[in-house]
């Protein structure tokens, strides 16, 4: 049959892949196939500018219809893939409907992790991942309601910092002792968490969500929450609740074809899972990091976009190893925080700037070389470090500690 | 509304009837325009959605705030003329804008 490419998953890296696909010339059938009814759109302004309301959805779409019609690329939406199958290459439709396939990538995202506790199925529980759950949550925001979010990562931030804009009396419930745990070093979290208690949040670290309790409905099926219950049985009285405790990667449909997967659909550096023809990108892949050497998973958008790029030119027929330090950044009350790298491998750190001035850097590094710089409104050692961390930089740390130096030669001997 | 001409690094024009309210940016990838990558999606994080103003429209495409300014330094072939298409609003002051797009990006 003739070549035809399908891809499982309409997000960032599903949509990338099929533009790239055409961009590297590839002559053959490309379908791509999405369980939301949206086309590719981009997910960060769901908890930032899309959440606040500046935005119609069709600003999110990565790329307009007529891009996928110029394009000969198949967007097919709503619709559930419920197998794969590799031996006779093709995948079964929710309808039942079988479709053959000569490569296959699977671009299924990561999902929010589910809170489940006594009372989770309560009404005005939320999750943020979708634009349809912030069609549901919008309406929520108004000023003096009272919301609980369980988890201070990037999106309970985020949608803290915009509750906070919208005058709703905001409680963050995290289970470490710190904020943005996962993801920064101390340094950084207690500057956010100074930032959003200024900013009037009632932050709880260290703290565990136990249940909700609900206020009874005339149907019992629609009781509402009525206060989240800490592990200390006080309790947070609220209208509504946001959960943001993280996301799972997508590997049903892999693990129930055999392939191998362990935090994630486990890829190598083109993108290839463990079974012939069958590639893996974005939020769903466990892959080889080399600043790291070793295995993880990356949630970002710059992942997405340059593994969807990456299978794309395998199946194209160019080799272009993926390679990639990774960044990532968020927005909170005008602060602008830029990453690149993995603070996790650091043994020691060097602020760069004074936090007080809403303006400054930490550099993380590991013997000596840098590894990580999370930049808060500082573009420049942003960039610069994108630069220096894959060329193995070891700038000198005394130097890069005072902010009078010159610091783009301090980077980039 | 506001009509922007995207000409390509080898001279293709793309004459565009832009929204008010879009960026310069979210213009040209909506009407498909190539040369503009906008990896970030428009949040000042990438400078790869660079381009070069002509020099009588500079001062209507308005100030250029720090952030742009620090991440305009690392767009490739810098020049005077040079901005981020992401931070450019589209409005009818904009009307018979022509920018050209650099060779690459990032």
């Amino acid at each position: 049959m003739t070549d035809h490419t399908l891809i499982i998953g309409a997000g960032q890296a599903g949509g990338q892949a099929a533009a790239s696909l055409r961009q590297f010339k590839y002559p053959g059938k490309i379908t791509l196939v999405g369980a939301e009814v949206f086309p590719p759109y981009q997910r960060p302004p769901l908890s930032k500018a899309y959440l606040a309301g500046a935005l119609a959805a069709e600003r999110l779409y990565l790329k307009p219809p007529a891009f996928y019609e110029k394009a000969n690329i198949d967007v097919v939406l709503n619709t559930k893939i419920t197998k794969i199958d590799k031996k006779n290459k093709t995948v079964c439709y929710q309808d039942g409907s079988i479709h053959p396939w000569t490569k296959l990538i699977l671009a299924t995202g990561a999902p929010a992790r589910p809170l489940v506790c006594a009372g989770s199925e309560l009404k005005n529980i939320y999750s943020l991942r979708t634009i349809n759950d912030v069609t549901a949550l919008q309406p929520q925001l108004k000023k003096d309601k009272r919301l609980v979010i369980i988890g201070a990562g990037y999106i309970g931030l985020e949608v803290a910092a915009a509750a906070k804009k919208h005058g709703l009396h905001v409680t963050v419930v995290e289970a470490e002792n710190r904020v943005l745990s996962r993801v920064t070093g101390e340094a950084l979290s207690r500057f956010y968490e100074a930032a959003h208690r200024k900013a009037g949040v009632d932050l709880r670290l260290g703290t565990k969500l136990a249940h909700f309790i609900g206020q009874r409905a005339y149907f019992k099926n629609q009781d509402t929450v009525s206060a989240a219950v800490l592990a200390d049985g006080t309790q947070l009285p609220c209208d509504f609740v946001l959960t943001g405790i993280g996301s799972l990667p997508a590997t049903d449909l892999a693990k129930k074809a055999g392939l191998t997967c362990q935090n994630g659909i486990h890829v190598d550096q083109y993108c290839r899972t463990s079974a012939a023809n069958i590639y893996a990108i974005g939020d769903c892949t466990n892959q080889p990091n080399s600043l790291l050497n070793g295995r993880l998973r990356l949630e970002s958008v710059h992942n997405a976009i340059e593994q969807g790029k990456t299978a794309a030119a395998h199946i194209a027929g160019h080799d272009k190893p993926y390679d990639q330090v990774p960044w990532f950044w968020s927005d909170q009350y005008g602060l602008k925080l830029q990453t690149v790298g993995l603070w996790s491998l650091a043994d020691e750190t060097v602020m760069r700037g004074d936090p007080a001035s809403n303006s400054f850097s930490i550099f993380y590094l590991k013997a000596g070389q840098l590894v990580c710089v999370d930049a808060v409104n500082d573009p420049v050692s942003f960039m610069l470090a994108k630069k220096a961390i894959p060329a193995r930089a070891r700038p000198d740390i005394d130097t890069l500690a005072n902010p009078q130096t010159d610091i783009k030669s301090l980077l980039l001997q | 509304m506001a009509k922007i001409t995207y000409i390509e690094h080898d001279g293709t024009k793309h004459e565009v009837e832009a929204e008010n309210g879009l960026t310069i940016m979210e213009a040209a990838v909506k009407n498909m325009v190539p040369g503009i990558d906008a990896d970030c999606g428009g949040a000042c994080a990438c400078a790869t959605c660079h381009v070069y103003v002509a020099p009588d429209w500079l001062e209507k495409t308005g100030k250029i705030d720090p952030m742009e300014e620090s991440m305009l330094d690392f767009a490739q072939e810098r020049q005077e003329n040079s901005r981020l298409s992401c931070q450019i609003k589209v409005s009818k002051e904009l009307d018979g804008l022509t920018v050209t797009l650099p060779e690459f990006q990032g």
